[in-house]
């Protein structure tokens, strides 16, 4: 009986559940309600345009691991490039044509995460990436909100309609409107008060349910929310990053709401609209570009959180959570160099710890009942 | 009693159903039973015998060498057919010094040394007899128990803490032992406490063996000084550093030992053996051991003569139902992978475990996606991923810079990452390069010392040549000055 059975490897030799695949999955699995409700709103160009943006990352991705000469299957299945192309297309304006999507597909995909050495490697969110390298470079494409046609209504376009918009983008006057967010904004600048700029557009109970214009991940926020605490009882996210960052933002709103409550929106109003709850659940929260620590986790976060006040109150563009994120990024190495655990039997700055008497007493109290 | 929480940790599927609630049964003794001379941490022992020679069950077989290090005995009555290399139960598959015993099936004792009320001992006596006795820690690091038994001398110790965590999936050793003997183990507790000159005993055991806490709880109650606390299910709650800390909230600090805090860890089959050592003057001949995973047939605790085949021991539980993707000597969070199963059952061996292809859960490593499920769950507070990328590129001092030295090697890291990188291979790696390269520093200071020594040497010589040559000079010069005055 001389069985040899493998070679010299360290333990442990079992693992748990977890499995970078299945984080993937598990990711897109909490989006999907959120992006059907969004093509049931927008209807079929919503759901072309959504199949074309990941559909393409997934081809960019196949594209660089052949060019890399990398395993193009098992890379492939980890459902990262899925992920990318469906939160892109979860940013974009659901009529927007084909080539917004085919384009920013590239870019979230090679400039975003091949070129930095594949997954794992980037420094950026390659979706938002991809959306903010698009709303530079097409303004006017990247802000043209439909307003909600659900499906089954008589207005929406029909299966081909849908198809020429996608393929031609639509004509402007028919169905568009403004998001509300930068309704507001734009209004506001007009040198209008508050309550007239939203009197028109803002309705707590519609933003949240998402009957609003918009991209398919700003609408409804509800269903966001969902997917969101699905995540973090799946363990995949930790709360740390989505909470600081909303609160972050509520506060500041709040705050400033408080002190003139005739030139910024209140709390409510941020955090229900313009795709804050996207951001702070499934983009600011991505793996590989969000600090690792809990404590760099909700430093993160507040600064998101900062950032995307910042720039909707003062920025040049009315939706600052795609820059907010990116900025934060870039903070995140650095972020994870300062904030480290304190390891066991050091002090915080790396010194053997050493314990007073009184601390000591604690080996006696340890009996007590 | 208040308990403290460590950070991270993990909740491996615990496997314990399997063998926990079985008695333990004698393993039945073989033909051959291969004993290797170093079972412990430190020297190898000597042998004491030689070929041919009758030995008795607990005889010396071999003595103990310098201050680290523990004697071995013969677990049976028997012929010293063999001193030779044999394969150890370690990974490389490398032998050691191994002697073999044939056993005449009488399992006769030798006489024992004759047992006074341990009590009536002082404690360098009894850490005396326990160094005798062989005694390891065994719970699977197998370092000399006599000489944590010793460390009262240098530090004060208040508490003694008996670790029945057995944290480790699959093992149940130390449960059936604390079910079935925890008289004995109380005794042995008490001895140690003696020995020690400290006040209490703290016996720890995990909220998942309720029938041992209840057993435990019985048999301590007698005595005021020895408490039975229950502690959390959580790896890696039976590693010492992790236990101190749940247990009085202190940390130990790092390079020092538990002693600085006046704690020393016991295991509980460490308890039992000093038991059986004071009060029956046994040695430490056989131990309790699981012989688990899914590719056994019938999976039990066996105790088991030191030196039995774990081939032998597989077959005695029925052999493979399928056939096993991983042998193990110990628990699938840190135990040693084996070569094969001709390997002796040692003094460590808590469990010896054949685990499925299914039950390994091999999975091909994909990049790291920076998710720091690994961090989170480093009980030492370590940054794996940043130690992993610094051992891969060979920038060993960068891994040290992030702890590597602080790593306990648990496995929590690489149990939870998503990508199945196998974080601990690289630690090993780094760690072993590391010692190597000690080790190699160290020569070559020695060859340098000596050669300067060397240098130093010669140049005195050159020196004291010189100068004598010179004197001779000045004398011949100041001679022939004088002839020429003359
Ligand atoms: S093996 Fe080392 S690095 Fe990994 S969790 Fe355990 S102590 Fe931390
Ligand atoms: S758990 Fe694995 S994938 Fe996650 S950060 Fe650690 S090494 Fe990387």
């Amino acid at each position: 009986m001389n069985r040899q059975v493998s070679n010299p490897i360290s333990g442990p030799h079992t693992h748990s559940e977890q499995d970078t695949g299945k984080v993937m999955w598990t990711v897109l699995l909490a989006l999907l309600p959120a992006t059907a409700f969004g093509i049931y709103q927008f209807g079929w160009p919503a759901l072309f345009l959504w199949l074309i943006t990941t559909l393409a990352c997934v081809v960019f991705e196949a594209m660089s691991l052949w060019l890399a000469r990398k395993p193009i299957l098992p890379f492939i299945s980890d459902g990262s490039a899925i992920l990318t192309g469906w939160l892109l297309a979860m940013t974009l304006p659901p009529w927007a044509p084909w080539w917004i999507g085919v384009l920013g597909a590239a870019i979230a995909i090679i400039l975003g995460k091949q070129v930095f050495g594949g997954l794992g490697q980037n420094i950026f969110n390659p979706a938002m990436l991809a959306r903010v390298a698009l709303l530079i470079s097409f303004p006017v494409e990247m802000t043209l909100w439909v307003n909600p046609l659900p499906l089954i209504s008589s207005h929406a376009p029909g299966f081909i309609d849908s198809l020429l918009i996608t393929l031609h983008g639509f004509k402007i006057d028919v169905y568009s409107g403004a998001s509300v967010m930068g309704h507001v904004k734009t209004e506001l600048s007009n040198g209008k008060t508050l309550s007239d700029a939203l009197s028109q557009s803002y309705d707590a109970t519609a933003l949240a349910l998402g009957f609003v214009n918009g991209s398919l991940g700003e609408t409804s926020a509800v269903l966001i929310l969902l997917g969101g605490a699905y995540l973090i009882y799946k363990k995949i996210i930790s709360w740390h990053i989505p909470l600081s960052m909303i609160v972050t933002t509520a506060s500041l709103a709040i705050l400033m709401h408080g002190l003139h409550p005739e030139r910024y929106p209140g709390g409510l109003f941020h955090v229900l609209s313009g795709g804050l709850l996207l951001g702070a659940f499934f983009i600011a929260t991505d793996l590989v570009t969000s600090p690792n620590t809990r404590t760099g986790q909700l430093i993160f976060g507040a600064g998101c959180g900062l950032l995307v006040y910042a720039i909707r109150t003062w920025g040049g563009y009315p939706e600052g959570v795609a820059f907010a994120v990116m900025l934060m990024n870039a903070v995140t190495p650095l972020i994870d160099h300062y904030v480290r655990p304190r390891i066991y039997g050091h002090t915080a700055t790396g010194k053997t710890l050493s314990y007073s008497n009184k601390k000591l007493a604690r080996v006696k109290q340890a009996g007590e009942k | 009693m208040k308990l403290f929480r460590f950070r991270g940790g993990v909740h491996p599927e615990s496997h314990k159903q399997a063998t926990g609630s079985k008695a333990i049964e004698a393993m039945p003794l073989q033909k051959r039973l291969y004993v290797p001379l170093q079972q412990h941490i430190g020297a190898p022992a000597e042998p004491q015998v030689r070929i041919g020679d009758q030995v008795l069950k607990g005889q010396l077989l071999a003595n103990s060498q310098g201050a680290i290090s523990a004697p071995v005995h013969a677990p049976s009555s028997g012929t010293v057919i063999d001193i030779t290399e044999h394969t150890a139960p370690h990974p490389s598959g490398l032998g050691v010094r191994t002697v073999v015993i044939e056993t005449d099936g009488e399992d006769r004792w030798q006489d024992c040394q004759k047992t006074i009320n341990p009590f009536e001992l002082d404690a360098d006596e009894i850490s005396a007899r326990v160094g005798a006795a062989g005694i390891v820690g065994l719970g699977g690091a197998t370092f000399p128990s006599a000489v944590k038994l010793n460390l009262w001398k240098k530090h004060p110790i208040y508490t003694l803490v008996i670790n029945g965590g057995e944290c480790e999936p699959y093992l149940t050793c130390d449960d059936r032992l604390m079910q079935e003997r925890p008289d004995e183990i109380i005794d042995g507790i008490r001895i140690m406490l003696h020995a020690l000159h400290a006040k209490q005993a703290l016996i720890a055991i995990e909220d998942n063996k309720p029938d041992a806490i209840e057993r435990m709880k019985v048999a301590a109650h007698l005595f005021d000084n020895v408490t039975v606390v229950v502690v959390p299910s959580r790896y890696p709650m039976g590693s010492e550093k992790q236990m101190v800390q749940t247990l009085t909230g202190l940390e130990i600090p790092a390079g020092k030992l538990s002693a600085d805090l006046g704690v020393i860890v016991h295991n509980v089959g460490t308890a039992y053996a000093v038991h059986s050592a004071l009060r029956q003057g046994r040695p430490l001949v056989s131990r309790i051991v699981t012989v688990g995973g899914g590719a056994i047939n019938t999976p039990r605790n066996l105790e088991v003569p030191l030196g039995t085949l774990v081939s032998a021991v597989f077959d005695y539980c029925g052999g493979f139902g399928e056939s096993p993707a991983r042998l193990l000597m110990g628990g699938p969070m840190m135990g040693q992978l084996l070569p094969h199963a001709e390997v002796p059952i040692v003094k460590g061996s808590s469990g010896v475990i054949a685990l499925t292809e299914a039950e390994v859960a091999i999975n091909r490593p994909r990049p790291c996606i920076r998710c720091g499920s690994c961090i989170n769950a480093c009980p030492c507070g370590l940054l794996p991923l940043e130690m992993a990328a610094r051992s891969r590129k060979g920038d060993l001092q960068g891994a040290v810079d992030y702890g590597l030295m602080d790593c306990i090697a648990c496995g929590s890291c690489s149990y939870v990452c998503p990508s199945h990188i196998p974080l601990v291979q690289y630690f090993s790696y780094a760690k072993g390069e590391l010692a190597a390269r000690r080790r190699h520093k160290q020569k070559a200071d020695e060859t340098r010392k000596l050669a300067e020594v060397r240098m130093q040497r010669m140049e005195q010589e050159e020196r004291a040549k010189a100068e004598a040559a010179a004197r001779r000079k000045a004398e011949r010069e100041a001679k022939s000055k004088q002839e020429a005055v003359v």
